[in-house]
């Protein structure tokens, strides 16, 4: 035990943590955003967006998620010049921000092409028949059932999402939970259980109540048919 | 009414275009081919014309990236690292999932309980933590080779717990009719488990597995960052001689790209082959999971997956699976509960609980009101608890 | 039927599993030498047409001749840093020849042979760059190192503390990051830098001001005194007759680069 608390004296475990859920929530905003942009492209009536959003997700979803984040670095930011900050700790968590953002909005765009599928027939027949064109008949009727259809899928983006937040350590994020048990280990290799075990726990915390969450909303919200 | 063609397969969601329609739909169409194009060629001129450093499209620095050597010497062999190490973590994992799978079906609530754990925890883990855990660990034991084997490993425990899920699951899909029957032949619970559904519901998650295969090939490529020379790694190194790293890179990421899709498709045209196996039906996608800490969100999921992916309808094409099938099965006590709360089984309308009294609606009822040939449909006469379509 | 397909498919699978495990071990080691270096470090280690190139590799082939075995008895391992140590203590490899620097910790756990080469930590910086002659004058720069290397933090707590610093899992990812302009130097042991130089067309270059000594030694298996006189011979004729001076500007080819004159080439001493 004091060993324990020894290690949380001397390491920002708390902080590094800390900054793993930073990249989760505005990781998790922005790839809702774009997802839900992909799936009105996948769904919308002119074929020229329905393919780049296809081919978008068939891209991202089969790429793996570490060589993105090495080409946010050396090619968006070291090519292309993306610059979000002079300072490099800054700059380099918002790279790492874009590239989970574009990986995970393609898994955002499948839970809810998976929701609009729930959604009957009807509902779509209906709100034609009132008149509504795609964009309001998307908006206002599709979306918003497929929505509640896809909490499940999405909570367990939202949890991928978390842990795959560890590997922004590959977009030179030196701060995050990764990086800072590498470092730990490093210097304290005789205590590798206990350091491994205060971040596996701290992820078993973190997860276990978005897993409830996604559960109660999903049952609470889901469209009874 | 669902079944709409190829051609117009969004056209749910908009009326069928008349000319003046169609005529603005030609012009957004080419507008938006044309916004996406000119943002791919600003993004090419910006490679070709770096305000510092070298023309990264300058074919000095493709052809090292390209040429036979580049292949011998360092793609294939990164590539075969890769799938040696991919290959072993799947069979791993395969077999992880099967001893938790079934440990959480058990009838013995103390393996049920450290089986439930040992999942959870591996799902909870991150893949790169496990990985630097055991690659530290392995080295400061003294066993050689450790990167290999801490990727392998850290795979294994992950891969292997959503692999025990989807037995889980799989067992939970089973008819209730196989476990019935296998009872009332006289098995004991766990004989049933392990020699009627068990197989069944192995040959339910064989795409799922394929599946996660993808998932599996993707999260080698984290074994670089612990210094396995994968796929990635290699193509670093490649890249470290003639300083074309972005291009070598390139080239890795296209060679990722098409097996895992490759993976995809056949994850996909792997249900169809396996449907004739088992009752349970059998997805491509890894559908249970993975709301941690419970098992009733499979429902909502199940829902979202009785219809036709395919097809981009919004809504229900035909149904593709056995219709009474969802978490029916006895083996698995909670699922069956929030199934019949949430679902309805028109075939089965005397074993369905009501969702508003929760109660089994009256036998007698059901007769009267069930059709003569027999498949009914019509589930709206058994009164109290219909699924409206 | 069922069950029978399930076991043939579990045995397959064994099967499968044992061959993909084996496939690791390569033909027989037995009357060869097998010694450790790097593959991914150009200049010192790196593998180049199906071979091994560098002054890391020119020395081990060296040694090995006057050991008594030829170019085709030489088993190459690669020996990344973190696992040098274990790859010694479980005898994997017969020694290692990877940037290896001779420190006490180290020496509690492996014995050294050497120093071949004394190198000195110095900066990389693009073939233009006029503003930064040494360590003092990065503050206000952006600096490049390898994740766990110490060598960044040393040039931010001794010499420049407004400098800012970025981690790379490699050299060749901060070189990159020097070509394009997102970092102004790299730190790390000239050779190494010499060898980026050299691999980069002449638009890189090294300061030329090293402000450390790193002592690079052959790593050996703790207790083996008499092979540490024997590699230490070897290495002192390397020197006399003038390979390893060939051997440095081999593989430094294309830039001014020379090692440091105070330390090299060094008395080869350790472990006997």
């Amino acid at each position: 035990m004091d060993n324990f608390l020894a290690l949380f004296g001397e390491y920002d475990v708390l902080g590094a943590f800390l900054v793993n859920i930073e990249l989760t929530l505005w990781s998790a905003l922005f790839s809702l955003v774009l997802g839900v942009v992909l799936v009105m492209m996948r769904i919308s009536p002119i074929s020229s967006l329905r393919a780049v959003a296809g081919g978008y997700v068939e891209l991202f979803k089969n790429m793996p998620l570490t060589i993105i984040m090495v080409f946010m670095v050396l090619g968006a930011y070291a090519q292309l010049k993306l610059t979000f900050s002079d300072t490099f700790a800054t700059n380099f968590f918002w790279l790492a921000v874009t590239g989970l953002s574009l990986y995970t909005a393609a898994f955002v765009c499948e839970a809810l092409r998976s929701g609009i599928n729930t959604v009957p027939l009807g509902q779509a027949e209906a709100a034609r028949a009132l008149g509504l064109n795609f964009m309001q008949s998307a908006g206002l009727i599709i979306l918003p059932q497929a929505f509640r259809g896809s909490v499940a899928p999405l909570g367990n983006t939202l949890i991928a999402l978390l842990k795959n937040s560890t590997v922004a350590a590959a977009a030179s994020v030196s701060t995050e939970t990764s990086s800072l048990m590498s470092e730990m280990i490093e210097f304290h290799a005789d205590a590798i259980i206990e350091i491994f075990l205060i971040f596996a726990i701290g992820y078993v915390i973190l997860i276990i109540p978005i897993g409830i969450l996604t559960t109660y909303l999903s049952n609470k919200l889901a469209v009874r048919r | 009414m669902a079944s709409t063609s190829k051609k117009n397969e969004s056209s749910v969601l908009f009326d069928q275009p008349g000319p003046k329609g169609l005529r603005t739909i030609r012009i957004a169409n080419i507008i938006a081919a044309a916004v996406f194009a000119v943002v791919l060629v600003l993004i090419l001129m910006r490679l070709a014309a770096p305000p510092d450093g070298e023309n990264q499209l300058s074919w000095e620095l493709w052809k090292p990236a390209l040429e036979a050597e580049a292949w011998t010497d360092f793609y294939l062999p990164g590539l075969w690292m890769t799938l040696q190490a991919s290959i072993l973590a799947v069979i791993g994992a395969v077999a992880f999932g099967l001893v938790f799978g079934i440990g959480r079906l058990l009838p013995n609530p103390l393996l049920r309980g450290v089986s439930a754990v040992v999942v959870e925890f591996c799902r909870a883990v991150p893949v790169l933590l496990m990985m630097i855990f055991f690659w530290r660990g392995f080295a400061f034991l003294g066993i050689g080779n450790s990167s290999y084997w801490a990727v392998v490993l850290a795979l294994v425990l992950y891969n292997g717990s959503v692999v025990a899920e989807l037995v889980r699951s799989g067992v939970g899909n089973l008819p209730s009719g196989q476990r019935e029957a296998s009872l009332a032949l006289g098995l004991t619970e766990t004989q049933s488990l392990m020699q009627i559904e068990v197989p069944q519901a192995v040959f339910a998650m064989l795409p799922a597995a394929v599946t996660q295969l993808v998932v599996v090939l993707k999260d080698t490529a984290l074994g670089s960052i612990i210094m396995y020379t994968d796929l990635l790694q290699e193509s670093r190194r490649l890249g470290s001689m003639y300083f074309n790293i972005l291009q070598t890179l390139v080239v890795a990421a296209v060679i990722y790209f098409v097996f895992c899709w490759l993976l995809s498709r056949l994850a996909e045209w792997l249900p169809e082959k396996m449907r004739q196996r088992t009752a349970a039906p059998t997805e491509a996608e890894a559908v249970a999971p993975i709301a941690i800490m419970d098992p009733s969100n499979i429902n909502q999921i199940a829902v979202a997956k009785e219809v036709d992916e395919k097809m981009f309808t919004a809504g229900a094409g035909p149904r593709q699976y056995h219709v009474h099938h969802r978490g029916s099965n006895a083996s698995i006590r909670e699922w069956r509960r929030t199934r019949y709360m949430q679902g309805y089984d028109e075939t089965h309308p005397e074993s369905q609980v009501d969702p508003q009294t929760m109660e089994f609606p009256e036998l007698g009822e059901l007769f009267k009101a069930r059709p003569k040939d027999g498949k009914g449909s019509d589930s709206g006469t058994s009164g109290k608890s219909a699924k409206g379509e | 039927m069922k069950q029978h397909i399930i076991t043939r498919a579990l045995a397959a699978a064994c099967a499968l599993a044992c061959a993909v495990s084996l496939a690791g071990c390569g033909a027989s080691e037995e009357g060869k030498i097998r010694i450790g270096i790097k593959f991914d470090q150009p200049g010192l280690g790196f593998k180049k047409s199906g071979t091994y190139v560098g002054f890391d590799v020119d020395v081990a082939t060296y040694i090995a001749e006057e050991l008594g075995y030829t170019r085709d008895e030489i088993v190459w391992k690669e020996a990344p840093s973190a696992q040098r140590e274990a790859m010694l203590q479980n005898g994997d490899v017969d020694m290692i020849i990877a940037t290896y620097s001779i420190t006490d910790s180290r020496k509690a756990v492996v014995d050294f042979a050497g120093p071949y080469f004394v190198a000195g930590q110095d900066l990389l910086v693009r073939d233009d760059e006029t503003e930064i002659n040494g360590p003092e004058d990065l503050n206000g720069k952006r600096l490049c190192s390898v994740t766990g290397s110490t060598s960044a933090v040393t040039v931010k707590e001794k010499f420049a503390d407004e400098v800012q610093l970025m981690e790379q899992p490699g050299y060749a990812e901060c070189a990159t990051a020097l070509f394009s302009g997102i970092v102004d130097a790299v730190t790390t042991d000239d050779i190494i830098l010499a060898g980026l130089a050299s691999a980069a067309r002449g638009q890189l270059k090294v300061v030329g001001k090293p402000f450390t000594q790193e002592y690079y030694g052959v790593g050996i298996k703790k207790g083996r005194s008499d092979f540490a006189a024997q590699i230490n011979d070897a290495i002192e004729k390397m020197i006399e007759d003038g390979s390893w001076e060939r051997a440095i500007e081999v593989n430094t080819a294309g830039t001014d680069y020379s090692p440091n004159p105070d330390y090299n080439p060094p008395t080869p001493t350790e472990g006997e």
